[in-house]
């Protein structure tokens, strides 16, 4: 039973810490030229089609993908740290970032061989945003509930209905879907869904952006009328998606991005309390620090598991659990201790600043890619609970 | 139960799982369990694990000696095994051949201090000393008026020591060093000070917490599966579910955190500010973990495990007591939080992403 849940110590390999300096330099060129700023970590105005080219051309994209794809071959472990520099420095990888983690490794699996080959390429270069359309009204976590139908006609199908929190959809060129393409049995209800590539911007596909209570615009409804998709963008099994979607979902939901995305509010609050600081705020620090340590020792742990061809599922949910209440706690943490430090520390108004946006992001970490409620369902599963 | 690495530690787990169990010693209000243990974990040359063999102990490697004090936690052994193993360290650390028998190491806080005196002799106070009453030798880490620091062989009879007891009942003594002459005394290796010692120290109690949350795990997940409420297993409940879920994350948190730096100090080439993140994250988010872990735990087994019938108690009151010993994770919080603070805020994530 707890032999699911051992968490190896990993450690980077050395090729990985070049290829850090490298990430780090050319970050650190990028915030120069002013492509972006890493004390904005507000993305609203940062979608930025020449950052994911660069990224591209770096050979940082589709890492670990087969070379006649474009890809590069490397390990998880290298794509990794790519992922956390990124991530680190509020780099602007919206553009990129779906395609790269999770829909490139789809196609790489279920795609037909001419699709893989028109696609995967353009991912590798960056040319090309990818959305995910899973959540539909009144399902979101319950894939189950997914309505919006898939009906055969000649020479594919026909899809009506609505799909919605889909993050990027409105810059998106392609989404992969799942769409019921028959009822559920009464043996399985996981039965009947089948997963789709869409072209999107084609007849039959209206996006409507959806605001957030952070003032950005990241996610949208997705309504489909008579929208044909071709017999070849059929993605594996037809009424078999289920199991496909979920092993996905491992490579969601254990990445640094589960633990990052309101870190820098803690580098910012270093800066604030300044190099000597009281106990209390050396004490909060080194918690906080603590923390963010055993996190990531457990994500790059999960990378390793990913590497060695492996499906951790369980320990995915546990990293996504554990790393997201964190990171939702992070800013609530650094707003105490910031109330005790000095009214002239040069960095104030920035740490204000991100304090309020990464309180307003906080309530979405716990939701997005998995409830907690759900995750915690799937690790009561894996203690053999259900 | 996790797999065992290497042959030193599946022996040590085979005798405590012959001679350490959980039921057995909770019905033995005596104590007579312990001598059999002892006798057995010496026979196999445990406490003496990290001892190299030209200094008369077993010489295994520092990871194997990790993976059985993992063991000793995953039993919650209440023998001074990790006392003796980090007394026998740190004396060979000075190449100083341990005595048989019982040790432990003074002092155990990073507060406290002992010295040595222009005569040779030691003196000082230390307290929350685990298993000093029951140890026939004390390691002593020592400094003197130049600020060197030594290490020393003692002969416990000659330290007065006052007992007490830990959370979890194991004694944890006040020891005071009045101008005791040691067996041997020798200069510690250069740059070894308290704080290496209290890290040793901790890394091992973050292993044998870690290890405690694994069975507080395994007899929760166990117990939810028997016990019957509302004409359903316990284990049905949506909401119990969800609390071991939780328990199951501090478990798998405090596991990482441990073998991480466990893995760092079997490997470290020099102690270095990296090496001191993962040992003092380990001791933080371990402590942590016996907290929330330990509620949740007591929470699934309700009133029955509040009771000293049941085994629970072995496991969540040490694993409390365990986080007060070499340093507390509020003190160590507040050592990493200085170390980042003067590294500064730009140098904070290469430190965490170091390895």
């Amino acid at each position: 039973m707890t032999a699911a849940l051992r968490f190896d110590p990993i450690r980077l390999p050395s090729e990985c810490e070049q290829l850090r300096k490298e990430v780090r330099a050319f970050l650190a060129e990028e915030i120069a030229a002013g492509t972006f700023d890493p004390h904005k970590p507000n993305r609203e105005d940062t979608d930025v089609p020449e950052f994911s080219r660069k990224v591209g051309a770096r050979g940082w994209l589709g890492m670990t993908w087969p070379k006649k794809y474009g890809g590069h071959e490397r390990s998880f472990l290298e794509r990794y740290v790519v992922t956390e520099e990124m991530r680190v420095a509020n780099a602007p990888t919206r553009r990129f970032f779906v395609a790269d983690r999770q829909s490139g490794p789809v196609l790489l699996k279920y795609a037909p061989e001419h699709i893989k080959m028109e696609i995967l390429p353009r991912i590798c270069r960056g040319e090309i945003c990818f959305a995910i359309g899973m959540s539909e009204p009144n399902s979101g976590s319950d894939l189950f509930a997914a309505k919006t139908r898939a009906t055969k006609t000649d020479g594919g199908y026909l899809i009506n209905g609505t799909k919605i929190w889909t993050s990027s959809a409105h810059i998106a060129d392609y989404m992969i879907a799942i769409f019921r393409t028959s009822p559920p049995t009464k043996e399985n209800r996981r039965h009947g869904l089948t997963q789709f590539l869409v072209k999107m911007k084609q007849p039959g596909i209206q996006v409507n952006p959806i605001g957030q209570i952070t003032g950005q615009y990241e996610f949208n409804e997705v309504v489909f009328t008579d929208h044909f998709i071709p017999d070849d963008h059929v993605l594996g099994e037809i009424d078999g998606a289920w199991k496909q979607a979920t092993s996905e979902l491992a490579y969601e939901r254990s990445g640094p991005e589960r633990f990052l995305e309101t870190y820098y509010v803690l580098t910012e609050l270093v800066r604030a309390v300044g190099n000597n600081p009281d106990t209390r705020s050396a004490e909060g620090i080194g918690r906080l620090v603590a923390q963010v340590h055993t996190m990531r020792r457990m994500s790059v742990s999960v990378a390793g598991m990913l590497q060695a061809g492996k499906e951790p599922v369980v320990e995915a949910s546990i990293v996504k659990d554990i790393g997201t209440i964190w990171e939702q706690q992070l800013p609530h943490r650094v707003r105490e201790l910031a109330a005790f430090v000095e009214e002239t520390a040069t960095n104030r108004e920035t740490l204000e600043k991100q304090l309020d946006f990464a309180i307003k992001t906080a309530p979405k970490l716990t939701i997005q890619g998995g409830t907690t409620e759900v995750l915690r369902g799937i690790i009561a599963r894996g203690l053999g609970l259900r | 139960m996790a797999e065992s690495e290497n042959i030193v530690a599946e022996t040590a787990e085979k005798i405590f799982a012959d001679l350490a169990d959980a039921q057995t010693i909770n019905r033995d209000k005596k104590g007579e369990w312990k001598a059999p243990l002892w006798q057995a974990l010496s026979d196999a040359g445990l406490p003496l694990a990290w001892v190299p063999e030209d200094c008369g102990g077993s010489g295994a490697s520092l990871a194997e000696g990790f993976s059985v004090l993992s063991a000793a936690g995953r039993f919650a052994v209440a023998v001074p095994l990790a006392e003796t193993m980090l007394a026998g360290w740190l004396l060979a650390q000075a190449k100083i051949a341990s005595a048989g028998g019982e040790m432990t190491v003074v002092p155990a806080s990073p507060k406290d201090r002992i010295t040595v005196n222009a005569d040779g002799s030691l003196s000082g106070r230390a307290r929350g000393v685990p298993f000093a009453k029951v140890a026939k030798h004390f390691a002593v880490l020592a400094f003197d008026a130049k600020g060197d620091f030594s290490v020393a062989l003692v002969d416990a009879s000659k330290c007065r020591i006052e007992s007490g007891l830990n959370l979890g009942g194991d004694p944890s003594d006040v020891v005071t060093l009045d101008k005791v002459q040691p067996i041997a005394i020798k200069p510690a290796p250069t740059g070894f000070d308290q704080a290496r010692l209290m890290l040793m120290g901790g890394v091992a109690r973050s292993l044998q917490i870690a290890g405690a949350l694994e069975s507080m795990l395994e007899i929760s997940v166990r117990y939810s599966n028997e016990r019957v409420a509302f004409e359903k297993k316990i284990s049905k409940f949506q909401a119990v579910q969800h609390n071991l879920a939780r328990l199951a994350g501090e478990s798998a948190a405090a596991l990482a955190a441990a073998t991480s730096a466990a893995d760092a100090i079997a490997n470290a080439i020099s102690f270095n500010d990296e090496v001191f993140l993962e040992a003092v994250a380990a001791k933080i988010r371990c402590s942590e973990a016996a907290e929330k872990g330990g509620g949740i735990a007591h929470q699934v087994h309700g009133a029955i495990g509040f009771t000293i019938e049941h085994i629970l108690h072995r496991y969540s009151l040490r694993a409390l007591a365990w986080r007060d010993d070499f340093g507390s994770e509020s003190y160590w919080a507040v050592e990493l939080g200085k170390l980042v603070a003067q590294r500064g805020a730009d140098e904070l994530w290469p430190l965490v992403a170091s390895r």
